[in-house]
């Protein structure tokens, strides 16, 4: 080099102050450019809690309410559907809902606030589609004789029971997750809040 | 009783000199100065009068309720005073009525957003809160609009006067002037509810919450701003001791 | 060898990092008695990438979209509000972009005033200077194209109004002005293309032109304040004697430049983001009404000069109408200075040594400029027109009148090595 310059120890510190305050500024700067990436506004507000009305829901039947854009299916279950809960679970991969998420109060056999109504995400604990129902038994179900009535995952054939417990040696590695809900009357229930 | 005086200054094209003929910026009535607040009460207020009076007409439609939170309210205080039963606190602050039909029953042209109000309305007469702060005190009698009112600062408003049971009822005297402007004086022929001072508070209370739904982020811009400009002070600063730590082996 | 080095030759036997760093960096040999005026170029490099990034951000959240939302305000605009208020971090964003198109006219003009001051256009830097004038074009139709995008009033009569200046051409104009707006009036259509323009299309033209600009600088080396060429005085190992290493001292010196600009600029954003109506115009927070044009409808205010020069023109010619010739004024008013390095014929090149022929008519030439730039934000009077039309033939007889002042202006001789003033 012509005009040698060296790093004497002046430099050396003012380029190691400016370099780190500099760079500083600069994760400072990015700050806001990555909290943009973050859902916004509206996508809370749509992740706001929903209501829903399950007045006409018929015994055997299943509706499905949109919460934060992802399915929650409501379930009333008949007593035969409820019954067929004991006798499955040796088939299954975490029947006593170990490592499946749900709120305290859903940690039981029929994974719910009372019996009759199954609240649960509709997607696969895998890699997140939406289960298709399977209420009929045995052959009609198109899935094996044995088949007791519960949920099957077009994407990689994972298959659930009635409270969405997952069967052993499935894919998805869960069971089904019971978002936070409460009753407000008998008729209404809040999805997304559990708190008085 | 302080009566508002509005002088509307006209251009008087002859009688200006070239230099100032080419550069004037144009003149229009005169715009008092809003006094705004930032203290919380007057901004509750203002958001309350907001939603209870002006979007019976006037939809906000970038703000959702919850976002009052930030002046103060509390969520629970948003459902029971603000809240229309059909709407959640994160819904946008949207009305019912559809632009379409409101063009129809406004005479062609339906109430504004006023998300923005205080923004758009800047000039050079003055601030965008100066101008609706202005606006909302210069309601007159005029039987020959279908409203049975009219505006110093905005002639022919599709609007009524939406406060007059508070203000009272302005009627105008307009004179000409002898230079050519013409002053249009606002007296109040008939008091309101309100005494006059408390109407221009309750007004300004009004505006600065518009003002401060124009932009929300505003304060904290400003004080983010303080902080940026003293770390760049020092970046500048040890970015010239830096520089001239090399520069001092070239002659 | 240690890993470092290893992995470096590793490098350097497939792509030439070691050897394009020190042609451009630590063996690119810079005058060294560079001025204020010489921290413009990097900084306009800066502003370019603000743009940048801060646009691909934009993008995500962005909706070119003319139709209305349920409360009757177009989606696009809408949108807009919605960076502001909803995105996290969405107005800091917003306002860098907003706040950067003005920023990139101030950095660039300074730049360009640079040129004017030092004769940097001449001899060897003709296609450098040309690609610069390119650059000035390419910006101004991104920023044109940018400004349509949050389809406020402005944005839309703007748009409505500079579209409308190619159906003044003869012909072909009023097709021509429908298919850049490919409806018969600016619509969602013209949205959807000004976006896909503002955020590919243009952006890859200018990095292409900024390479090639930077590429030409490099291979003829930098002027200076002297307008001498340090290339002629060399040492025994081939290196100007006035010339410094770009890495380390230009870099060094190129951070406090860019440290000064953030204050100023971020002073701007934090605190006055609207620039006092001339950065984001009051009327752009109306939502875009084809009913109803605004009372004031002027051009952003890095166009208002070349807008002056348009609206000077009002006399017919050759029977076409003036609209025309006003277009043509304003397209020749841009494309003049490309010429410049063939207008001036002055024996130096820096204003330090020329004469005061040269001094006066630059003096004059930026204060019609200025009055042009001025006279551009505020509507026409027919006397506003008239020193206008005044300031518009100051502007062209600066250009075509350069090849006579300049050679007989007399100039000083130029040193011979760089000077420190
Ligand atoms: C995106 C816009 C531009 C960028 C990023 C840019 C970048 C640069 C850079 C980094 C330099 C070297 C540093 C300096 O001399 O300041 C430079 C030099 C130069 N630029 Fe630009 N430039 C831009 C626009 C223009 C325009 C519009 C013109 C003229 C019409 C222009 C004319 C020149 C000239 C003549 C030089 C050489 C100056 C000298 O050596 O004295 N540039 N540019
Ligand atoms: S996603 Fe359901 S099984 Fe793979």
């Amino acid at each position: 080099m012509s005009k040698e310059h060296t790093l004497d120890d002046n430099r050396r510190q003012l380029l190691i102050a400016t370099s780190v305050v500099g760079g500083a500024g600069v994760v400072a700067a990015a700050v806001p450019f990555v909290a943009s990436l973050t859902p916004s506004e509206r996508a809370k507000a749509a992740g706001a809690p929903a209501e829903a009305d399950i007045s006409k829901l018929g015994p055997g039947e299943m509706m499905t309410v949109e919460w934060r854009g992802q399915p929650v299916w409501i379930l009333r279950r008949t007593e035969a559907m409820l019954a067929t809960l004991e006798e499955i679970e040796p088939r299954l991969a975490d029947p006593n809902s170990e490592k499946s998420i749900q709120p305290p109060y859903a940690k039981n056999r029929h994974r719910s606030i009372k019996p009759e109504y199954l609240v649960v995400v509709g997607i696969c604990t895998h890699l997140g589609c939406s289960p298709t129902a399977k209420f009929a038994k045995g052959e009609a179900s198109g899935i094996s004789k044995d088949w007791l009535g519960g949920y099957l995952c077009p994407c990689h054939g994972s298959q659930f029971d009635l409270a969405a417990r997952v069967f052993k040696g499935m894919p998805a590695p869960t069971n089904l997750t019971v978002p936070p809900h409460k009753y407000l009357t008998d008729t209404k229930i809040l999805i997304g809040e559990d708190k008085a | 009783m302080k009566n508002l005086i509005v002088h509307a200054k006209r251009l008087l094209a002859a009688a200006l000199i070239a230099p100032a003929l080419v550069f004037a910026s144009a003149e229009g009535p005169q715009l008092d100065k809003a006094p705004l607040s930032k203290d919380p009460e007057s901004l509750k207020r203002g958001a309350t009068i907001f939603v209870t009076t002006c979007m019976a007409c006037h939809s906000a439609s970038f703000m959702r309720y919850n976002k009052l939170t930030e002046i103060g309210f509390t969520e629970d205080e948003i459902k029971e005073k603000l809240l229309p039963p059909d709407k959640k606190v994160g819904d946008l602050m949207t009305i019912a009525m559809r632009p379409q039909d409101a063009k129809k029953w406004f005479g062609g042209v339906a109430p504004p957003d006023l998300t923005l109000e205080t923004r758009q309305r800047n000039s050079e007469l003055g601030s965008g809160a100066d101008w609706v702060y202005t606006y909302l005190r210069s309601f007159y009698r005029d039987p020959t609009r279908p409203t049975g009112w009219n505006n110093v600062i905005f002639p022919g408003a599709g609007m009524p006067h939406v406060f007059w049971e508070l203000q009272g009822e302005q009627t105008a005297k307009i004179t000409k002037n002898p230079d050519g402007t013409q002053s249009i004086e606002l007296v109040l022929s008939k008091p309101g509810t309100m005494s006059p001072q408390e109407y221009d508070k309750m007004v300004a209370d009004l505006v600065s919450f518009m003002q401060w739904m124009g932009e929300p982020i505003a304060e904290k811009r400003k004080s983010i701003g303080i902080w940026v400009m003293i770390y760049l002070a020092v970046f500048f600063a040890l970015a010239y001791a830096l520089k001239k730590a090399y520069w001092k082996d070239v002659h | 060898m240690t890993t470092k080095q290893g992995l470096l030759n590793w490098i350097d036997e497939r792509f030439p990092l070691t050897s394009t760093i020190r042609e451009h960096l630590t063996e690119y040999y810079a005058p060294k008695n560079f001025n204020f005026w010489y921290y413009f170029g990097s900084l306009a490099l800066l502003v370019l990438v603000i743009q940048i990034v801060t646009g691909i951000f934009l993008v995500m959240h962005y909706k070119p979209d003319a139709s209305l939302t349920q409360s009757g305000v177009p989606v696009a605009f809408a949108s807009v509000e919605y960076i502001m208020r909803e995105v996290p971090g969405g107005w800091f964003i917003r306002y860098m972009h907003s706040t950067g198109a003005s920023a990139f006219f101030i950095v660039v003009y300074l730049h360009m005033f640079r040129g004017l001051l030092y004769g940097s256009y001449r001899t060897p830097r003709e296609l450098v200077w040309i690609f610069g004038v390119l650059i000035f074009l390419a910006l101004m139709a991104e920023a044109f194209m940018g400004y349509l995008l949050p389809w406020g009033q402005m944005s839309y009569w703007g748009a409505q109004v500079i579209i409308n200046l190619f159906s003044a051409i003869p012909v072909i104009g009023p097709d021509l002005s429908t298919v850049i707006r490919g409806d018969f009036v600016v619509s969602d259509a013209t949205l959807n293309r000004f976006f896909s323009l503002h955020v590919i299309a243009v952006p890859l033209v200018l990095l292409l032109l900024v390479a090639a600009h930077i590429i030409a600088l490099h291979e003829v080396g930098s002027n200076n304040p002297d307008g001498i060429e340090i290339k002629k005085k060399k040492d025994a190992n081939g290196r100007p004697l006035d010339g410094i290493p770009f890495h380390p001292y230009y870099t060094v010196k190129d951070i406090v430049g860019v440290a000064g600009f953030l204050i100023v600029f971020f002073a701007v954003l934090f605190f006055a983001p609207e620039g006092g109506g001339y950065f984001l115009e009051y009327n752009n927070f109306i939502p875009a009404n084809p009913m109803v044009t605004p009372p004031h409808i002027a051009p952003v205010w890095y166009f208002t000069p070349f807008y002056s020069i348009l609206r000077a023109v009002t006399y017919p010619l050759f029977g076409i109408d003036a609209k025309f010739w006003g277009v043509v004024a304003m397209g020749a008013a841009v494309i003049i200075i490309a010429f410049l390095p063939w207008l001036d014929r002055a024996p130096v090149k820096s204003i330090r040594y020329k004469g005061p022929i040269y001094k006066t008519a630059l003096t004059i030439f930026v204060i019609a400029f200025l009055i042009l730039g001025y006279l551009g934000v505020l509507p026409p009077t027919p006397a506003r027109t008239l020193v206008s039309q005044i300031c518009a033939v100051i502007y062209f007889a600066f250009f075509l009148l350069m090849p006579w002042y300049s050679k007989i202006d007399p100039c000083k001789p130029e040193p011979e090595r760089v000077t420190w003033k």
